[in-house]
């Protein structure tokens, strides 16, 4: 199993109870996954030039401040810095591929949780409710969010096995279900200089559609692609900088149902997480269509 | 469980092949119904509550405030009717037996599986497995049902008005299937004695599934489930499936099918 929950404002005067709405939404789906979860919120824009960079370490106390003065030492200016538990939020203004590298080298218990202008993704072990409260989720604000609640049954219940797995800039991907070829898909992945944290499938799936997306496909281009190489049961909800994609497998297996009303679009791996959501009573209901990709952002 | 193995032993005897099952009796309430409101009380409770009912008397229940939560309303051994105001979640009026059961709204995934008698009727659309290896009783759903309508059906009629998802009727083994809109891919596939109605288009049919003459038998049969649910649509309008009978033994011109 696994619980899935992702929530988009058309209506920009709700995106102060984005973290309010979308904390009761993944709550609710502590029943279909309890060991870890995780999210990405989609918040304040930096400029254009600077990144937002959100990191974690596994540890309670880690020394931030250290990482910011290098980081001010490396690349000549002082990073903007928010810790939110045991994460971190930079923001500077760099090249991705040089922050990277760097903070990989000097800082390697450090990991890389997303790069982007507004992504800010949060992951943790743990039940559902407490991983929510720890990163205080209910104050947060934005346009929208994706999230999961883990009941691992490919790997091992551990922070970088937990969801939302980044897959490029602004981009993340949230996963139901398993894949059979993963391993395969790794072992080729990896020849195209895709790396890999963990054994876990759904970083699989992530990284395929970085690999694509690297290649010039768009998301949809690597979606209809991802159809006819991943092999598995999925439902997948896509995180990207203005709105949020969906995608089943072809027969089904796992599964969504989908809500709109003039104010959001939402998703949730089931209604129960629908119903905390204001007005759902007179929204349009359906269930999402095998092999179907639907997309929404801020310009439809 | 007092009468559930007599009535299941019953269930899985041999059956006529154009059984008539008998009309749906609703309760007609003879008291003032009683409401469970399930933003105050636990469905655990409420279906403890219907269960110990043991006089089969009429009664109507109502049920608020469902929010969509899983298991409402299932292994009802009485005559008794349920009114759910709102959707309803994984596995509403599982294992029903003899009472009626009213979803004013959506069913998630599995509603009225495995039901051996007795009414259930969704006023909204049903997700995945609706009616999944049910043995008898009458499920109408208003709307549409998504994958896996029917599937292993055993001997229950569903009366989709609406249209139905891929793999419908999935090793269908007796009972009706009645759909008014369309159906989606691999219909009946490996279906057994099931009989399957659709009067829109068929997206594909799946292994051993083949289209099969409307004889007067059928018509008639079709005609009455069409009255039980309300459907005004008239039998000719219908085409019908069912099984080849070509995968029923292991035969080696048909490896790749099964």
């Amino acid at each position: 199993m696994c619980g899935i929950a992702g929530l988009f404002f058309k209506n920009k005067s709700l995106e102060p109870f984005l973290g309010k709405l979308f904390s009761e939404m993944l709550d609710c789906m502590s029943s279909r996954g309890a060991d870890s979860a995780g999210f990405a919120v989609y918040g304040s824009t930096v400029s254009a030039g600077n990144l937002k960079v959100t990191l974690q370490h596994p540890g309670p106390e880690f020394p931030w401040r250290q990482l910011s003065a290098a980081l001010q030492k490396q690349f000549k200016q002082k990073p903007k810095v928010e810790t939110v538990s045991n994460h971190a939020i930079f923001t500077l203004r760099g090249e991705e591929a040089a922050v990277q590298r760097f903070i990989r080298a000097q800082f390697p218990a450090v990991n890389i949780m997303s790069v982007g202008r507004r992504i800010e993704i949060m992951k943790e072990t743990g039940l559902p409710c407490t991983v929510l409260e720890r990163f205080g989720v209910r104050e947060m604000r934005g346009s929208h969010a994706i999230g999961h609640t883990r009941m691992a049954t490919e790997s091992a219940v551990t922070t970088a096995g937990s969801h939302p797995f980044s897959t490029g800039q602004d981009l993340c991907l949230v996963h139901n279900g398993s894949l059979s070829n993963h391993n395969t898909l790794r072992r080729n992945l990896r020849r195209e200089g895709i790396e890999f944290q963990t054994e876990n499938d759904s970083e699989v799936a992530a990284g395929y559609l970085t690999w694509r997306l690297r290649e010039g496909d768009t998301l949809d281009q690597a979606l209809e692609k991802a159809l006819k190489d991943l092999d598995g049961f999925y439902t997948f909800t896509i995180g990207t900088r203005d709105g949020f994609a969906v995608l089943r497998d072809p027969i089904a297996c796992k599964p969504a149902v989908m809500a709109e009303t003039a104010d959001y679009v939402a998703m949730a791996s089931e209604y129960r997480s629908l119903a905390v959501l204001p007005g759902i009573e007179k929204a349009r209901i359906w269930e999402p269509e095998p092999a179907k990709i639907y997309t929404w952002n801020a310009k439809n | 469980m007092k009468n559930g193995t007599a009535d299941l032993m019953e269930a899985r005897g041999p059956k006529p092949r154009l059984k008539r099952v008998a009309k749906p009796k609703p309760s007609k309430p003879t008291e003032k119904a009683r409401v469970v409101d399930l933003g105050k009380s636990t469905v655990r409770a409420l279906n403890a509550a219907l269960h110990e009912i043991t006089v089969p008397e009429p009664a109507l229940w109502k049920v608020k405030n469902p929010r969509g939560a899983h298991a409402i309303a299932c292994g009802l051994q009485q005559p008794v009717m349920v009114e759910i105001e709102g959707p309803v979640g994984y596995y509403c009026a599982g294992m029903n037996q003899a009472a009626t059961v009213i979803v004013k709204g959506n069913a998630g995934t599995g509603v009225a599986e495995n039901m051996m008698s007795g009414f259930v009727h969704v006023q909204g659309n049903a997700s995945q497995s609706a009616g999944a290896t049910a043995h008898g009783g009458l499920l109408v759903i208003d709307g549409d049902a998504s994958a896996r309508c029917g599937i292993s059906m055993k001997g229950v009629d569903i009366v989709v008005k609406g249209s139905v998802g891929h793999l419908s009727a999935f090793m269908a083994q007796s009972g009706n299937l009645v759909v008014c809109g369309d159906a989606g891919e691999a219909l009946g596939d490996s279906i057994y004695e099931a009989r399957i109605f659709v009067r829109g288009k068929v997206t594909d049919l799946g292994a051993d599934c083949v289209e099969k003459p409307m004889r007067a038998e059928h018509r008639k049969l079709l005609a009455e489930l069409l009255e039980r649910a309300g459907v005004a649509a008239k039998p000719e309008e219908f085409r019908r499936y069912g099984s080849a009978r070509k995968l029923y033994n292991f035969h080696i011109d048909h490896a790749g099918e099964y």
